[in-house]
């Protein structure tokens, strides 16, 4: 099933909920109403000619300059082939977000990593601390205006 | 004769009588950073009852190299050896992946000769890493000595990619654009010596591990890892192919000429135990050597004269816009994300690292099980850790 | 900034004065020893041996029982250290030529002979570490409980038929009662040492060893049943007179109690695969995991001592002691000391090859098939005894054929592996070999 399929069904099923889409170039993917992303991604792994069964990955992107942040879910469906990414657009001041990691499992260390490095609020996970970085570290260092601390426990962090 | 009474205690064998009496609690054990089967600087709390876990919770973030931050403030080029530093044990695949989303980003044509050799390195490293994966699993389990015939044979992979770019664990070979050098004289006739010395050696493997009464046992029907829950928790590689699922992005979206090869995707049969065991997840790495082997002799039989290199400036710059990318790594599918602003470095640059996910399901295999079973696990699962702390 | 500080030593009392005496005598006579040190050594070496000599030659007669003891206690000592060392050197060119390696190849020159004593030097100049949470007296303790009843075991095991430091009737008895005593030094290493690992470690073993005694000594009362004493010298007596006289081939039950005692001697000495209380890859050292330096090293010493005894209680019950397989005319200790070896080098060879089995997997092997075959072995056995006595005489030759064959097989395959070992070793080991 080529993207374009795809997007028209997911038009047809949510509607204005779909905020934006793109089929071609190298990173297909659809923009959903934050919301509304639980639902949608129950729909795409559920649906009996969509099975998007696998979560690849969870990254988060600060775009400092439009004062935004957003979290890119890349999909694949084993049973069909056909990969797609849903994408949401949170406030930057407040990223919040419903979690996904009840519909794919895989998304539970994904969206530690995304809160750790990025700082995206995942409502509802069950175990949302830091996972790379120590549990006591300030900041989230993917932001573009992270500040390293000057030290970490009377250890200078820059030499 | 005088009769001995017994007197039965009731009230001992009462059961709220004891537990007010002994106080039995879990034994709280850490599992790293420091021992020898969690295959690096992974920690794993259990929780234990004498020899059987409760509970098992990994611990990662011990190796965190900022990896994505560095990204963002190097040149596309200046990257590639840090993705060498990601799965050390599998650097030419690293190579192949970014220098692929590289690639498809920017519209670079990679010549012939490249494609071939970018396959014939990227699956003699799948053997070498898969070898470190089946030698030092045989080492988790108390087997000692397959470790060292694995390691002997990978020594001789390791001269073969030393000769040709003069490292032996950090290539940085697979370049953007093609590869870094020609391949030296006498490369290929050596390459076959390698490739007719490795085949036998497998059965050999097979002989003194595979199929060993004890391994077997310690191994089959050990952390049974069904299919639904392989894809739920995002296993690829070998780890979902050992639960039965036929999925490899070699065969599935092929990528780098991996279309012209004739090759098979082994699966997980469960033929001692349920599908998806332990023992599956090790012998589908055994199965993938053999179907390299396969690969590699095929891609020098196509191998051309030619260019090894496209013209790709020192400072590339990337057109705005962005790219999720994925290759077949040993350990499962490695992905870049990639986003760009136009400039020299990546805006952002993400990479999923098959390892991390891999190693998201330890937590839900590891269940009721005994102490000896999680190295059990953690050996078959194979995460390299440099590649989940990145 | 984490530093750790270690806390400083002063000396008080009498160890003070001992101190400050070592220091005046090392200052005096260190340059002198280190001058004359090849003088000293082969002094030490002549003098006790003109001191042995010396004894035998005047003394003998009238030597009384305390100067006779002394120097056989040194003797016994001195061969539990060779073994040892020989042990733990073989198992490491053993290991290294199963894994197409050379093992030790430098130190002492030829093959690394020496490399068990560098190594032990170097074991006793390491610091004696003692984690501080430790329970001091019974960590200390732990490895002297260890080592000690695994020498005593050797005070009545017979080299040859009067090559015995005290021949008692219960032997046998005696060096089970050893060997058992050792798991006692494990299991208080492992709790002392207040390491979770250690804790582990130590509960394996005691689980491990208490229920592998059974089937141990079941097996060992197979043979005891056919000769009908408990004394080693007498069951080695009993076997004189050629390969075909040995208690392994009189019946089939003897023949397998052979091998259902082996398989528990070598989870009784906790050898690969039943190297659980250890498991590497499990519990990091198990028991001796806070162990180092020259604590450590007498764990070891027990382990590979406890090989050799129980090696040698297998040859003398089983194969012959030191009768030679061929006729009584070269029976001697040099018979002992080879099969007794060669049981060791087999238990190397198993631990080279082997995976470890689960805790579990232990268990059960010994309670559900280790135990009910030994006890249909000694039942059968006295069947055997009462009924089939007239069948003695060809039984031994058939099982005695079959042991031989065996022992073909063996040389067969050793000698097809050195034809091959070109193919079998990896590029670098290659042109080590000998005519290469």
């Amino acid at each position: 099933m080529t993207v374009l399929e795809i997007v028209d069904i997911l038009k047809h099923r949510f509607g204005a909920d779909l905020v934006g889409s793109v089929v071609e170039g190298t990173h297909p993917h659809v923009v959903v109403r934050a919301e509304k992303l639980v639902s949608v991604c129950e729909f795409l792994r559920d649906d009996e000619k969509l099975r998007f069964d696998l979560l690849r990955c969870v990254s988060g992107v600060d775009w400092m300059g439009k004062n935004l942040i957003e979290v890119s879910y890349d999909l694949i469906s084993i049973r069909f082939g056909h990969a797609l990414a849903v994408k949401v657009i949170l406030d930057r001041a407040k990223p919040q977000v419903e979690t996904v990691s009840g519909i794919w499992q895989a998304a539970n260390w994904h969206e530690r990593e995304a809160f750790d490095l990025v700082g995206v609020q995942f409502v509802g996970h069950t175990d949302l601390v830091r996972i790379l970085m120590p549990e006591d570290w300030v900041g989230h260092p993917l932001r573009k205006d992270y500040q390293d601390p000057v030290e970490y426990h009377g250890l200078k962090v820059k030499p | 004769m005088k009769e001995i009474e017994i007197h039965a205690q009731p009230d001992l064998l009462h059961e709220g009588e004891i537990a007010s009496d002994i106080r039995t609690e879990e034994l709280l054990v850490n599992m790293g950073p420091q021992h020898p089967s969690t295959h690096g600087v992974l920690r794993v709390v259990l929780v234990t009852d004498g020899e059987l876990i409760l509970k098992a919770t990994p611990h990662i973030g011990y190796l965190h190299r900022c990896a994505e931050k560095i990204a963002e403030n190097v040149s596309y080029r200046q990257y590639t050896p840090y993705t060498d530093r990601m799965d050390y044990l599998a650097a030419m695949n690293n190579n192949l992946g970014f220098a692929l989303a590289v690639e498809k980003m920017g519209g670079i044509e990679v010549p012939e000769r490249a494609q071939y050799l970018r396959v014939i390195f990227a699956e003699l490293n799948r053997i070498a890493s898969h070898l470190v994966a089946v030698g030092s699993y045989g080492l988790d389990m108390g087997a000692f000595t397959p470790f060292l015939y694995c390691f002997r044979e990978r020594e001789w992979i390791v001269d073969l990619f030393e000769s040709v770019c003069g490292a032996r664990l950090t290539y940085s070979y697979i370049t953007i654009g093609g590869v870094r050098e020609d391949i030296p004289e006498g490369f290929v006739s050596q390459c076959k010596e390698f490739l007719d010395f490795f085949e036998p050696k497998i059965r050999e493997y097979n002989d003194l591990l595979s199929y060993n009464h004890i391994f077997i046992n310690r191994t089959g029907n050990v952390g049974v890892c069904p299919a639904d829950m392989a894809i739920g928790y995002g296993l690829t590689g070998p780890c979902l192919r050992g639960s039965g699922v036929k999925w490899d992005l070699r065969k599935n979206t092929p990528y780098c000429k991996y279309d012209e090869f004739d090759f098979d995707v082994p699966v997980g049969d469960g033929r001692f135990g349920a599908v998806g065991d332990c023992w599956d997840r090790y012998f589908v790495r055994v199965m993938e050597m053999t179907q390299s082997v396969r690969i590699v002799r095929q891609a020098l039989e196509r191998l051309s004269d030619g260019p090894v290199s496209a013209k790709v400036p020192r400072m590339l710059k990337l057109p705005a816009g962005e790219i999720y990318f994925e290759v077949e790594n040993p350990r499962g599918q490695l992905g870049f994300y990639i986003v760009s602003e136009g400039g020299n470095s990546p805006y952002r640059l993400k990479v999923r690292g098959p390892s991390f996910c891999n190693l998201s399901v330890l937590e839900g295999l590891a269940k009721n099980c005994l102490l000896a079973d999680i190295a059990a696990m953690i050996g078959s699962l194979d995460v390299v850790m440099g590649e989940v702390d990145r | 900034m984490q530093t750790f500080e270690r806390p400083k030593i002063e000396y008080t009392g009498i160890s003070k004065t001992i101190a400050e005496i070592a220091v005046v005598v090392a200052k005096i006579a260190g340059p002198i020893l280190r001058r004359l040190a090849w003088f000293v050594f082969f002094g030490v070496i002549i003098f006790g041996c003109a001191f042995v000599w010396a004894v035998g030659r005047f003394v003998n007669p009238l030597v009384p029982w305390i100067v006779r003891d002394i120097i056989v206690v040194a003797g016994g000592l001195g061969f539990v250290s060779l073994v040892a060392m020989v042990g733990i050197w073989g198992e490491r060119k053993v290991s290294g030529h199963i894994q197409s390696r050379l093992g030790p190849m430098r130190t002492g020159g030829w093959h690394g002979w020496l490399q068990s004593l560098a190594d032990g030097l170097k074991f006793v100049q390491k610091e004696d570490l003692i984690p501080a949470s430790a329970d001091q007296p019974l960590f200390r303790l732990a490895p002297y409980i260890a080592l000690v009843p695994v020498i005593c075991a050797y005070v009545v095991i017979p080299f040859g038929a009067s090559w015995v430091f005290r021949d008692r009737d219960v032997s046998l008895l005696f060096v089970l009662a050893m060997l058992g005593i050792e798991v006692l030094g494990v299991i208080l290493g492992g709790w002392a040492s207040n390491s979770k690992w250690s804790l582990y470690g130590a509960m394996r073993e005691a689980c491990q060893l208490v229920s592998y005694e059974i089937p141990m000594g079941l097996s060992l009362l197979v043979p005891v049943m056919a000769v009908g004493s408990i004394s080693l010298v007498q069951m080695g007596k009993a076997q004189s007179g050629g390969w075909f006289n040995w208690l392994m081939f009189q019946n089939p039950f003897l023949f397998f109690a052979f091998f259902t005692y082996y398989i528990a001697s070598l989870a009784s000495c906790k050898r690969a695969p039943f190297d659980l209380p250890e498991g590497e890859s499990e519990l990091v050292a198990g028991f001796h995991t806070e162990y180092s330096g020259f604590r450590f090293v007498m764990f070891f010493f027990a382990e590979y001592a406890a090989m050799f005894a129980v090696s040698a209680i297998a040859t003398i019950v089983f194969l012959g002691g030191w009768n030679s397989p061929v006729g009584d005319a070269t029976s001697g200790p040099l018979w002992f000391v080879a099969k007794g070896m060669f049981l060791v080098w087999v238990q190397m060879w198993i631990r080279w090859t082997l995976p470890r089995i689960r805790i579990d997997q232990v268990m059960h092997a010994c309670v559900k098939y280790l135990l009910p075959f030994t006890m249909i072995l000694f039942v059968g056995s006295s069947v055997w005894q009462l009924y089939g006595s007239q069948f003695i005489f060809y039984t031994r030759f058939i099982l005695g054929g079959l042991g031989l064959v065996m022992v073909g097989l063996f040389l067969a395959g050793a000698g097809y592996g050195y034809v091959n070992r070109g193919r079998l070793v990896g590029r670098l080991a290659r042109k080590h070999l000998p005519g290469a």
